[in-house]
This record gives structure tokens, C-alpha cells and sequence, in this order.
């Protein structure tokens, strides 16, 4: 299959090999990334994250739905947490979006996380610029369900929509760092329950002290329902347009792409420490004197870093 | 290239009944692999148009409503119409020995019918998909 043509076509096998490729780290998808380059950054990338449950996939196929509606193509990337034992893993967002599956303008594609802690995966990134050269209009990227503090999400999109539910925990929950701070829309789903209107009320009296120009909406929203999934999309377009007007859409966008870097540097590096400068049997080798107190970890770590310095 | 198989685990037609196919899930989740669950009442082209988007190795049909013949032949055909013929198609469940030549005649690799341990699917999953 020539994947580029095809791609370019909008053929969905080839859309969803060359997903496999760079999430596999294959050299040759990354040379075709590296040509079709300028092809992306048309798509607009929507991150949706929240707790375990919450309902992020429920509420990204309505939002799906109401786009497809307006005639746009989408693209959804959801990732789902990877067994640190087996590497393997339970993929079952799609349960939420089957609607979806036969619809032409519309590419689903379920990621697990394999070892990455931040809620989306290393091929995250590489996948959302295959689904932008692919023609999307709008990339919605579900996270695995995340805790406190797995923010790499908002590295990678431009609007990211914090799912929240009512009875997880008080206000002290809420003025904690980590997560609650990189929701540039809040969603309060199944706002049915009992408890809704406290947790948004906790949540707005949080952002009300918050400095940044940006003032994130809280919609309340039932997904199930379909109730509040056009609130909920004014309040991503309003966050858009905000972007776009005082020039943060650029910067952000800068910043995402400064990071990506950075961590693309970053494995290739580990890569190559890992090949020359040390391997498991060493790693091994010193762990088992360490237990036996006859190294220590410091002592451990000097002698990898030289070893790191020798090549 | 060292990855993960990809399987479907799909549930076609009417029944609702998915035990066996969670149970299966999670055996191959155990075995390092990963699993796309698409949940119940499925039709076949649901199915193929998850197969192609998940571009997985595998589509493994769990079916207790007795349409075998009709639904699993289907699947096959439509992913032969996608090009997507490489893809392993295996079934399990609730399925009469006189039934199983007829269905692979028609592309399913292999039947699971109850009672089959769970490394059978696996080993047979390993053995066969084309990578």
C-alpha cells in the first residue's frame, strides 16, 4: 500500500497503519511525518480529561456527533491505561461512540498508554498530525482516566475541557495544584446528581480567584441526555476565539511545540544511554549489591554517570 | 518490529450476553496484547469500520445468538471489500460442531466453542495473525 497517496486521499487503512507505524516508533512513518509536515496545523485539537468514569468518551461522542451534524471531519484519539505487567490493555472507549464507527467523516482510533504516566501516550502526538494531515477539522484526544496530576494533555491540544462529577471530594479538592489548573473549559457531568450545583459552585469559586485572563466557563452537562453539549461546545468555541483574538493561540502552540521537542530530545537520549552507557544486567548487578549494603544508590549512580561521560 | 497485537474483541447481532467475551478480553489483555472491546449488538459493519480504524491483527466474534452463519461470514466479506483480508477473523461461543466447516469455508480461521481454555485463543491468536 503506498500509505502517502492513500493518505492523502483520505483512505482510512492508510490513516490507521501509519498510526500503528509511529506509535511503534517505525524510521519511515517519521521521514513521511518529516514530508508531510506542512500539512498539519489545520486541525483544531481538543483535549478532554477528567477522573475515571466521569464520562469523557460519552461526552466527546455527543460533541462528535454535533460536528458531523455541521458537516466537519473529526478525528478522536482515546487513550486507555496499559497493564505496567503484561504491557497489555483494555481499549473500551470505543463502547461509548459505537454510533460513530460507520460514519465516512469520522476516524476513532483507541491508544494505550504503554508506560507513559502523564494520560495520553508517546504516540499521542505523532497521531494527532496524522489525523490532521487526514483532513480533520477537529481532533478530540481523550485521556486515560487521570488522578491529580497527569497534565501532559495540555501540551498537545488547544482547548482542554476538564470533565468533573459531582461527590469525588470537598472544595480543598479543588484548590489543589496539578489538574484543576489546565482546564480551559470545565464540564460538570452527570449534573443530574445530587451534589452538581455544590461542586460547580466549589469549582467557580476556585477559578473566581484565579489571575490569568482567561476565565474558564463550568457547563453543566447529563452526556447520556445529551443536555448541555451545546453549552459546552459555545464554551470551547468562546475559548477559542479568545485564543485566536489575543494572539495565545500562536503562543501556545509555540510553547507545545517547544515541549514536544524537548521530549522527543529526551527518549532519543535515553535511547542512547540505555544501549551504551548501561543495560539491565548492570542495573541488576547493582541493585542486588545495594540490597546487600555493599554499594549504596549514590555510589550506584556515579559509576553509571561515568560511564555515561566515557562515551 | 517488536509491538503488541491488536484484537478486536466483537460482540455481533442481538444477544446480550458478554461474559465470555470479557472473559476473553481480559485473558488476552494477560497475555500482553491489546484489546479494542466495541460492546454489544454490533452489525458487521460496525465491526469491519472498527477493525480498519483500530488496524488490528485480529477480529475475534463472540456469538451466542445462534446467527453464526449469517454474521461471521459477513465480517469477512466486508473486510475483503476494505482490502483488509490479512486481518485473522476467529470466532467463539455457542456454536454447533456441524456448523464449523461451513464457517471456515467462508474465512474464519478457527471456532472456540465452550470449555475451550484461554490459551488455546491465545496460542492460536500468536500462531496466526500476519505481521
Amino acid at each position: 500500500m503506498n500509505i502517502e497517496a492513500k493518505l492523502l486521499e483520505g483512505n482510512k487503512r492508510a490513516v490507521a497503519r501509519l498510526i500503528t507505524l509511529v506509535e511503534n516508533k517505525d524510521e519511515a512513518a517519521f521521514e513521511l511525518l518529516k514530508k508531510l509536515h506542512n500539512k498539519t496545523g489545520n486541525a483544531y485539537v481538543v483535549g478532554i480529561t477528567g477522573p475515571p468514569g466521569a464520562g469523557k468518551s460519552t461526552l466527546t461522542d455527543k460533541l462528535v456527533k454535533r460536528l458531523l451534524d455541521e458537516g466537519k471531519k473529526v478525528g478522536v484519539i482515546a487513550v486507555d491505561p496499559t497493564s505496567p505487567f503484561t504491557g497489555g490493555a483494555i481499549l473500551g472507549d470505543r463502547v461509548r461512540m459505537t454510533g460513530l464507527s460507520t460514519h465516512p467523516n469520522v476516524f476513532i482510533r483507541s491508544m494505550g498508554a504503554r508506560g507513559s504516566l502523564g494520560g495520553i501516550s508517546e504516540g499521542t502526538s505523532a497521531a494527532i498530525k496524522v489525523l490532521d494531515i487526514y483532513g480533520a477539522d477537529y481532533i478530540f484526544v481523550e485521556t486515560v482516566g487521570v488522578g491529580q496530576s497527569e497534565i501532559d494533555i495540555v501540551k498537545n491540544c488547544d482547548t482542554t475541557v476538564m470533565v468533573m462529577v459531582p461527590g469525588l471530594g470537598d472544595d480543598i479538592q479543588a484548590i489543589k495544584a496539578g489538574i484543576m489548573e489546565i482546564g480551559d473549559v470545565f464540564a460538570i457531568n452527570k449534573a443530574d446528581r445530587d451534589g452538581a450545583k455544590k461542586t460547580a459552585r466549589e469549582i467557580n469559586a476556585m477559578l473566581d480567584y484565579s489571575s490569568k485572563d482567561w476565565r474558564p466557563p463550568v457547563k453543566m452537562t447529563i452526556a447520556m441526555n445529551n443536555d448541555g453539549i451545546e453549552e459546552l461546545f459555545e464554551g470551547i468555541s468562546e475559548h477559542r476565539n479568545y485564543m485566536a483574538s489575543t494572539g495565545l493561540f500562536e503562543t501556545r502552540r509555540i510553547n507545545n511545540t517547544k515541549n514536544e521537542i524537548v521530549e522527543l530530545v529526551k527518549h532519543r537520549v535515553l535511547e542512547h544511554l540505555f544501549d551504551n552507557a548501561y543495560n539491565e544486567q548492570l542495573i541488576n548487578s547493582l541493585s542486588v549489591n545495594i540490597v546487600k549494603r555493599e554499594t549504596d544508590p549514590y555510589t550506584a549512580c556515579d559509576e553509571i554517570m561515568h560511564n555515561i561521560k566515557k562515551n | 518490529m517488536d509491538r503488541p497485537i491488536r484484537v478486536l474483541v466483537a460482540k455481533p447481532g442481538l444477544d446480550g450476553h458478554d461474559r465470555g467475551a470479557k472473559v476473553v478480553a481480559r485473558a488476552l489483555r494477560d497475555a500482553g496484547m491489546e484489546v479494542i472491546y466495541t460492546g454489544l449488538r454490533q452489525t458487521p459493519d460496525q465491526i469491519v469500520n472498527a477493525a480498519i480504524q483500530e488496524d488490528v491483527d485480529c477480529v475475534a466474534i463472540s456469538i451466542l445468538s445462534g446467527a453464526h452463519n449469517t454474521l461471521l461470514p459477513k465480517v469477512v466479506k466486508l473486510l475483503a471489500e476494505q482490502d483488509a483480508s490479512d486481518i485473522l477473523v476467529v470466532g467463539g461461543g455457542v456454536i454447533p460442531d456441524e456448523d464449523i466447516p461451513f464457517l471456515k469455508e467462508n474465512g474464519i480461521a478457527e471456532i472456540f466453542t465452550p470449555g475451550t481454555p484461554t490459551s488455546v485463543t491465545i496460542e492460536f491468536i500468536k500462531a496466526n495473525v500476519n505481521r
